[in-house]
C-alpha cells in the first residue's frame, strides 16, 4: 500500500468516526430525538439500496427496475429466519441475530438475482427493464397470496433489532464493500461491459459471467437492505414493495449520477430527508418533491456527481492547494 | 460558471434544510393548547379515506373549540399524511410525538399503517384511538390502542343476521376477492353466522384484486340460484360486479359491507334495491347524525362518508376522555378511554377490554333510486 492510499484510508476513517461521534453525541444529549433518528435509519437503508442498485444501473449500465422485488425477498426471508430463531428459544445477542438474518436475507435475494439474471441478461436496455418490472411484480403478488408470511395482511411480530448504531456501521461496511468492488478486477470488468460490450468481450472478458455476477451482487445487497428494513419496521406489507418503490430507488441513483456511489449516497440522503422536510406543505409536498426532481434533472441531467466520485482527500488537497497558490502568488510579488 | 451556480444552489438547499429542521424543533409544548395528532393517507390511492377522516376530525375539533375546548384550553389537531406507506406513517408518528408533543393520536386510518406504528405506540404508552383501522391485530396486546369502528367479522356477522332474519334468505352465495384481507375476513364471518342461523352457503366464487371481468364467476352464481349474494368489497370492484349481474339478469339480492359506501354515485341503477352494512346512515332520524351532517355540509359543501363520521366520533370520544381524566398524562387518558360511553354519530361508543367497540350498532342501508336509504339497525349479541 503506497503512502497516498494509506493517507486516504486514514482521512476517510477519521471522517467516518467523527460523523458517528457527532450523531452519537446528538442522540445522547437528546438534541436529535427519535423522529430524526428514525429518518436517519431510513436514510441509511436507502443508501444501501441505492448503492446496490448502482452496481447494475451504474457500473453495468443496465436498466433494472425491479429492485424492490429483491428487497422484498431479503426482507421476508430474513424476517422469517429471525422469527424462527427467536421462537426456537435461541437467545443470541441481538446484533448476532441481525447479522445472521441479514446474511440469510442477502443470500436468498442473491440466489434469486442469479436465477433471474442468468436467462434475462441476454436482453438489454428497455427489454431488461420490462423483465425486471415483471419479476418484482411476481414477487409482490406471490407475497400477497402466500399464507405463511401473512399474505396481504402483512407479516407481524418481527423483533425490532435495528438501531442507529448498528445500521450506521452496517451501511459503512456495505459502502466499503461496494467501493472496493468498483475498484477491483471484477468491478473494472463490469464497467468495461458498460462502456463497450463487444470490445470487452474481444479483450477476453467473459461478459455473461460478469453481468450475472453484478446482478447477483446487487440483489445480495438489496436483500441486506431489505433485512434491515424488516427489522426496523417490525411489520412487512407486500404492497410496500410495489413498482413505485423500485422507481423511487432508480430515481435516487439517476439523480446521484449513474455510476457514482458517492452521488447515490448524497441523493439517497436528500430524497429521504426532503419529503420529511416538506411536511409543513401538507398536500403540496409531493408536488414540491416532484418539482425539485424536475429542476435538478433540467440543470444537471447527468446527476449530482455524474460518473465521478466525491473524494474527501482530493477535496482537502484542493483546499490546501488553493491556499498554496494564493501564497505563492503573494510570494512572487514580494520577490 | 454554471457549475458554480448549481453548487451554490445545492449549498443553499442544504443549509435551508438544516434551518427548516431547527425551526421545527423549537415549536412544541406550549401549555395553553392541547395537541392531538392525526395520521392517515391524504395523497395517493387511498387519499379519500385519510382526507375524509381528517375532515371529520377537524370539524369535531372546531366544534369543541367553539364550545370552550377542554377546560378552556383550545385543541389543535395536527394532521400528517402517511401516503398509506408504513415508513411514512412511522415518521409521521415520531414527528407528532417528538416535534409536536401531542398528548394523544387519532389514527392511523388504514390497518397496515396502524400495525406498522403499533409497536412504537405501545412502548410509548401513547393513547391511540384509530377511527377506521379494522384489522383484528390493531388492538391486540395493546392496552393503549382503541378503535372507533367495528371489526370486519362483526359486520360480516351483522350482514348475515340481516340476510337470514330480515330478508328471510335460506341460501347465500359468496363472491370473495382473494388477496384482500377485508373481503376475506368479512366473508368468513358471514359464512359462519349465516350457517349458524340455519342458512346454507350455496357456494363461493373468488376473483383476484386486479380482475375487471366477473362474468365467469357470476355465471356460476346464477346457476346456484341463491337468495342472496354477499359481495364485501370496495366500490370500484362492487360497481362492475353489480353492473354485470344486472346485465345477466341475476335476481338474487346483493348484500355488501361498508366498502360499498358511495356505490350510488356511479352505479345507482345496478345497485338498486340492494343492501349493505355501514357505520351510519345520512338520513337516520337521530339528531346527532343530522347535526353532524348539517355542520359537515356547511363546512365542506359535500355529504360526509362514514370515514368522516368515524373521524368525528373518534375526536369527540378522545376529548371526552381527556376531559374526564382531568390531565394530559397518558395513563390517565387511557384509564378514561376504557370508561368511555359516547353517544356518537356512528352509534354508542364503549370499549371492551381489548379496546374494540362493544355492542356497536350496525346500520343497514338500502340503495333506492340513487340514494342511500336507512333501512334498519342491527346489534350483534
Amino acid at each position: 500500500m503506497d503512502h497516498n492510499k494509506k493517507k486516504a484510508y486514514l482521512i476517510n476513517a477519521i471522517a467516518i468516526v467523527a460523523l458517528y461521534l457527532v450523531f452519537f453525541v446528538l442522540i445522547q444529549t437528546k438534541t436529535m430525538n427519535n423522529y430524526f433518528v428514525g429518518i436517519a435509519i431510513m436514510t441509511c437503508i436507502m443508501i444501501i439500496m441505492a448503492m446496490s442498485l448502482n452496481i447494475v444501473a451504474g457500473f453495468l449500465g443496465e436498466m433494472a427496475l425491479g429492485h424492490a422485488g429483491f428487497m422484498a425477498i431479503g426482507a421476508y426471508s430474513s424476517a422469517s429466519f429471525s422469527m424462527a430463531l427467536i421462537d426456537g428459544g435461541l437467545s443470541l445477542p441481538p446484533i448476532i441475530t441481525l447479522v445472521l438474518a441479514m446474511v440469510v436475507g442477502g443470500i436468498v435475494a442473491g440466489i434469486f438475482g442469479f436465477l433471474i439474471g442468468t436467462p434475462t441478461l441476454r436482453l438489454r436496455g428497455d427489454y431488461l427493464g420490462i423483465v425486471t418490472i415483471g419479476f418484482s411484480e411476481i414477487i409482490r403478488i406471490f407475497f400477497i397470496n402466500f399464507g405463511p408470511t401473512g399474505g396481504a395482511a402483512g407479516l407481524k411480530g418481527i423483533t425490532r433489532l435495528v438501531n442507529f448504531n448498528n445500521v450506521y456501521w452496517i451501511t459503512i461496511i456495505v459502502a466499503f464493500l461496494i467501493f472496493t468492488l468498483g475498484r477491483s478486477k471484477q468491478g473494472r470488468a463490469i464497467i468495461s461491459i458498460r462502456e463497450d460490450e463487444i470490445a470487452s468481450e474481444a479483450a477476453g472478458i467473459p461478459t455473461t459471467r460478469y453481468k450475472v455476477l453484478a446482478f447477483s451482487l446487487a440483489a445480495f445487497f438489496a436483500g441486506v437492505g431489505g433485512s434491515l428494513y424488516a427489522h426496523y419496521q417490525s411489520f412487512l406489507e407486500p404492497s410496500k414493495f410495489g413498482f413505485m418503490f423500485s422507481i423511487e430507488m432508480f430515481v435516487i441513483v439517476v439523480l446521484g449520477g449513474l455510476g457514482s456511489l458517492t452521488g447515490s449516497i448524497i441523493s439517497a440522503i436528500v430524497l429521504t430527508v426532503l419529503p420529511e422536510m416538506l411536511r409543513s406543505f401538507s398536500e403540496y409536498r409531493l408536488l414540491v418533491y416532484s418539482l425539485v426532481l424536475i429542476i435538478m434533472m433540467i440543470f444537471r441531467p447527468q446527476g449530482i456527481f455524474g460518473r465521478s466520485e466525491f473524494s474527501l482527500t482530493a477535496f482537502i488537497e484542493s483546499l490546501i492547494r488553493r491556499k498554496n497558490v494564493k501564497n505563492s502568488i503573494g510570494g512572487g510579488e514580494a520577490s | 460558471m454554471k457549475k458554480r451556480v448549481v453548487s451554490v444552489l445545492l449549498v443553499v438547499m442544504f443549509t435551508a434544510s438544516i434551518f427548516a429542521f431547527a425551526g421545527c424543533s423549537t415549536s412544541g409544548g406550549s401549555s395553553d393548547v392541547v395537541k392531538l395528532g392525526f395520521i392517515g393517507p391524504m395523497t395517493g390511492d387511498a387519499a379519500i379515506y385519510g382526507s375524509s377522516a381528517e375532515e371529520g376530525a377537524q370539524l369535531a375539533v372546531a366544534e369543541i373549540n367553539a364550545a370552550g375546548g377542554i377546560d378552556g384550553k383550545n385543541i389543535e389537531l395536527i394532521a400528517y399524511d402517511s401516503k398509506a406507506d408504513q415508513t411514512e406513517a412511522i415518521n409521521a408518528y415520531n414527528r407528532l410525538r417528538d416535534q409536536d408533543g401531542v398528548v394523544a393520536v387519532i389514527g392511523g386510518t388504514l390497518s397496515g399503517e396502524t400495525l406498522a406504528m403499533k409497536d412504537i405506540m405501545v412502548s410509548d404508552n401513547m393513547p391511540v384511538l384509530s377511527p377506521t383501522a379494522t384489522a383484528v391485530e390493531v388492538t391486540q396486546d395493546a392496552p393503549n390502542v382503541f378503535r372507533a369502528c367495528f371489526l370486519d367479522d362483526y359486520q360480516g356477522q351483522a350482514a348475515a343476521n340481516f340476510a337470514a332474519t330480515t330478508l328471510g334468505a335460506k341460501t347465500a352465495a359468496l363472491l370473495i376477492g382473494t388477496g384482500n384481507p377485508y373481503s376475506e375476513g368479512v366473508s368468513e364471518a358471514f359464512k359462519a353466522a349465516f350457517t349458524a342461523k340455519g342458512g346454507t352457503i350455496a357456494g363461493s366464487e373468488s376473483y383476484g384484486t386486479a380482475d375487471k371481468d366477473f362474468s365467469a364467476q357470476l355465471t356460476k352464481i346464477k346457476e346456484m340460484n341463491p337468495d342472496v349474494v354477499f359481495v364485501p368489497d370496495y366500490v370500484q370492484t362492487v360497481g362492475p360486479i353489480l353492473q354485470k349481474a344486472k346485465e345477466m339478469g341475476i335476481t338474487a339480492k346483493f348484500v355488501g359491507a361498508d366498502g360499498w359506501d358511495g356505490v350510488q354515485e356511479e352505479y345507482a341503477d345496478a345497485a338498486q334495491g340492494n343492501y349493505f352494512t355501514n357505520h351510519y346512515a345520512a338520513d337516520s332520524p337521530s339528531e346527532t347524525v343530522q347535526n353532524f351532517i348539517t355542520a359537515y355540509k356547511a363546512e365542506y359543501n359535500k355529504v360526509p362518508n362514514s370515514f368522516a363520521a368515524l373521524g368525528y366520533d373518534a375526536v369527540y370520544a378522545m376529548v371526552e376522555a381527556i376531559t374526564a381524566a382531568g390531565s394530559t398524562e397518558s395513563a390517565d387518558i387511557i384509564t378514561a378511554l376504557n370508561a368511555t360511553d359516547h353517544p356518537g354519530v356512528t352509534g354508542t361508543l364503549k370499549f371492551d377490554e381489548e379496546g374494540n367497540p362493544k355492542d356497536k350498532e350496525v346500520t343497514i342501508i338500502k340503495i333506492d333510486g340513487g340514494q342511500l336509504k336507512y333501512d334498519s339497525t342491527v346489534v350483534n349479541k
